[in-house]
């Protein structure tokens, strides 16, 4: 193998490919990137077993062929070439050896074979679909907070992906949820997406898909089978396995009944309860609300280290109302609220409370208050 | 000399028998009022509370244990008469001492005992660092103008006080550092009253095996004894450097040891860092049914101590022990801290759930960590689990029962598996 490619192009196709890798890894051939050069590009591709990424580029292909090397170290060297500066790839076969040159600086890498490199098992997708990274984005930003880190309940450790009945029909529907708090986003179904099975798409992935949406302009095919799901975008493709679990039945913990409706300011009231929440140095801290004709005193009393109190102006026509909350979750859930104002509808200081923005029911959050 | 009676308190210069009340338990040493740093030791602890509850066994070999599989947690003098010791295997025990009576713990008893004991040191000073149920460190430094009385006669006050109203006894060791006052109390026992001066140290330490420094277990003394040193005195011999070479950090506090200097002081109460409970079975256990009703019973133990503390934990932590004495732990971290029973088992579970199985287990254990005040746990709802609350409700109800009625009082059908 042998070619050449511009640095920037390089260096961009492998920090997408290399932050797969995982980095405690034992088994050595893991921890490395395949590239593979052929006709007129070059690609990269990593995995974790889990999660593979193949990131392509153009280069000029002197000779065809495909190598491995450690893709950190790989990434490492490539960052520090000064910008502008033509890369030269070549493999050793004999040796065992990459070489990599720009202008005076040459670095030799030890490559292992690429038929040690595992490739993940092709799937027939049983639905196959297009969408644009906004719309993505939008499903998994405003969903990944509330995705559970506790390990025994693994089937919640991911968005749970899937087709949905709304009462404007079938949507395209992402909920995370901890127990705690849940997320619902909604979007249009798009063509060809009604035959999909639902899917339990895991954190890390979430994560590293985050890197294909940047581009507003960015078309997305997305593949999805029982056990795998496939974002491609132009140059890049994540394909991912899914979690091994049923998500639990969401629709159940969704109070469509609350009447006690506050409406705020989503920003006045996040910086309120932030500022309130400062006095508390529980892990857990507990801000109070409580709510009379419009008017919402937000309250941490915290014994040992003192208290604090802000009172905000709000649209509230119902009976009285004393309720609280976890403030990180309070928080979270008011700064994905961008547009409007936000509107909670509360039950009772026991029962779940609905937030969304607006009238909009396309995005929706519910919270579990906390004893105060 | 000064001079103390141990059984009237009366003090007086140095006399073999008390001079008030003809008693040969007196305890005499040059700097007898002048040392604060105590060790107290409850003799035979467990066994004793059993003698003192069940006159029947009080002349018998008494040993505290579980099962035909487990160890000897106490032994009553008698039976270490008879070379009976403490983590001894059961079926060895009983080797060495068939006539014994094995009784299996009542822990709660014991806890509440200790408390009494507790309650009582407390009296002396705030200073009070326990090392375990039955033994505790006390710095008595600057009290006697409080108590009108110097340290060495409020302990002897408080060994007799906790025989009088505990019905129970133990044995002090009083000198000027706590390495030292620890060795002190294990020298006379029981009932003893042992006095290190500061003048004696290097005395007194001098033919003394190292194997009495506390921290010091078999592969530690092994490793001594490879040095050559095997007392006190062939530690001195060693230069600083040459056993900080050999030893690393320890070996800068073997030189200090070495010379009767123990810097550490009193430390009140160390914070409990978390509260397990643990079973071994009679037999290994495969099934998941029969595993699952140890969960629930070691999960109820655990949060009737949370309980009882008025703590809370964070992390949750499933231990197994194979059949083949392989340990497995595997735990979890909550984000909201729980006492209860029921998240502490369900837990508990969904870490078991996700082990192989199934697998031949000898031991169970559940433990809370990661502690914080009952008041900031369990505060918010499971939106899946919206009969988590009910249930939570239960227990509460179920506690108010047990706390009436004896904590047999009520049952889970799970319990009985």
């Amino acid at each position: 193998m042998k070619l050449s490619i511009e640095r920037a192009t390089l260096l961009r196709a492998v920090s997408q490919a290399q932050s797969v890798v995982e980095r405690r890894n034992t088994i050595p051939i893991l921890a490395n990137v395949l590239i593979e050069a052929e006709g007129e590009s070059v690609s990269f591709r990593a995995t974790d077993l889990d999660i593979e990424v193949v990131d392509k580029a153009v280069a000029q292909v002197e000779r065809a062929g495909a190598t491995t090397v450690n893709a950190v170290t790989f990434h490492e060297i490539v960052r520090k070439l000064p910008d502008g500066a033509l890369v030269n790839l070549t493999e050793d076969s004999t040796a065992g050896r990459l070489t990599i040159e720009a202008g005076r600086s040459s670095f030799q890498l030890a490559t292992l074979p690429r038929e040690d490199f595992p490739v993940m098992a092709s799937t027939e997708y049983a639905a196959n679909f297009t969408s644009t990274a906004p719309v993505l984005r939008r499903l998994f930003d405003k969903s990944k907070f509330a995705i559970s880190t506790e390990e025994t309940r693994y089937y919640l450790n991911g968005v749970y992906f899937h087709v949905a009945d709304s009462e404007n029909g079938k949507v395209l529907r992402a909920v995370a949820t901890d127990g705690h708090r849940l997320a619902r986003i909604d979007t249009d179904l798009p063509d060809g997406a009604e035959t999909m099975p639902g899917v339990i798409v895991p954190r890390k992935t979430v994560g590293e898909l985050r890197k294909l949406l940047e581009d507003d302009d960015t078309q997305i095919a997305v593949s999805v089978s029982e056990t795998k799901i496939r974002f491609a975008a132009p140059d890049i493709t994540l394909t991912s396995k899914v979690i091994d679990g049923t998500f639990p039945d969401y629709s159940r913990v969704i109070p469509m009944g609350n009447t006690r409706r506050m409406e705020v300011d989503a920003g006045d009231f996040a910086k309120a309860v932030d500022r309130v929440a400062t006095v508390s140095s529980e892990r857990s801290r507990a801000v109070k609300m409580a709510l009379d004709e419009d008017r919402l005193i937000l309250s941490v009393n915290a014994p040992d280290a003192g208290n604090a109190e802000e009172e905000l102006a709000v649209a509230y026509g119902d009976e009285k109302l004393e309720i609280g909350f976890n403030a990180k979750y309070l928080l979270e859930i008011a700064s994905q609220v961008d547009r409007e104002n936000a509107v909670f509808m509360f039950s009772s200081p026991a029962e779940p409370t609905l937030m969304r923005e607006g009238n909009d029911e396309s995005a929706i959050y519910v919270v579990m208050p906390m004893r105060v | 000399m000064p001079a103390l009676c141990r059984d009237c308190l009366e003090t007086f210069d140095d006399a073999r028998r008390c001079p008030a009340c003809r008693s040969p338990r007196v305890t005499s040493h040059p700097e007898l009022f002048d040392l604060s740093i105590a060790h107290m030791d409850c003799d035979a602890f467990y066994a004793s509370v059993e003698k003192r509850d069940n006159p029947e066994i009080r002349d018998k070999p008494v040993i505290i244990g579980g099962g035909r599989r487990g160890v000897v947690s106490t032994a009553c003098y008698i039976a270490r008469i008879k070379g009976v010791r403490s983590a001894m295997p059961m079926f060895q025990a009983l080797k060495l001492c068939p006539e014994a009576v094995v009784v299996k713990g009542r822990m709660d008893v014991y806890v509440e005992v200790s408390k009494q004991v507790r309650a009582l040191m407390e009296e002396l000073t705030p200073a009070i660092e326990p090392l375990s149920l039955d033994e505790a460190f006390m710095d008595l430094t600057g009290t006697a103008r409080l108590h009108g009385k110097p340290p060495a006669v409020m302990l002897a006050r408080l060994v007799k006080r906790m025989r009088d109203e505990i019905g129970i006894t133990g044995s002090i060791g009083l000198s000027h550092n706590k390495f030292l006052a620890k060795i002190a109390s294990d020298l006379e026992k029981p009932r003893g009253f042992s006095v290190v001066g500061a003048g004696e140290t290097l005395a007194f330490l001098s033919d003394k095996p190292v194997r009495m420094i506390w921290g010091i277990g078999e592969a530690g003394q092994a490793s001594l004894n490879k040095a050559g040193i095997h007392t006190f005195s062939d530690l001195r011999r060693w230069e600083r450097e040459a056993l900080h070479e050999r030893f690393g950090a320890m070996g800068d506090r073997l030189w200090h040891l070495a010379r009767g200097e123990d810097h550490r002081s009193v430390k009140r109460d160390r914070a409990v860092k978390g509260v397990s409970n643990e079973t071994t079975f009679n037999e290994d256990i495969a099934s998941p049914d029969l595993l699952d009703g140890h969960i629930w019973r070691m999960a109820e133990k655990v949060a009737d101590r949370l309980k009882a503390k008025g703590i809370a934990g964070r992390t949750v932590t499933l231990k197994l022990k194979r059949a083949d004495f392989k340990l497995i732990t595997r735990r979890t971290t909550l984000p909201d801290a729980t006492q209860t029973a029921d998240r502490i088992y369900s837990t508990a579970r969904a870490l078991f759930d996700r082990m192989d199985h199934p697998n031949p287990y000898r031991l169970l254990g559940v433990g809370v960590s990661d502690l914080i005040a009952e008041d900031q746990a369990d505060r918010e709802g499971n939106l899946l689990d919206p009969q988590e609350a009910a249930r939570l409700k239960a227990e509460r109800a179920t506690d108010a029962i047990r706390h009436r009625f004896g904590s047999d009082a009520i049952l889970k059908g799970r319990a009985l598996r």
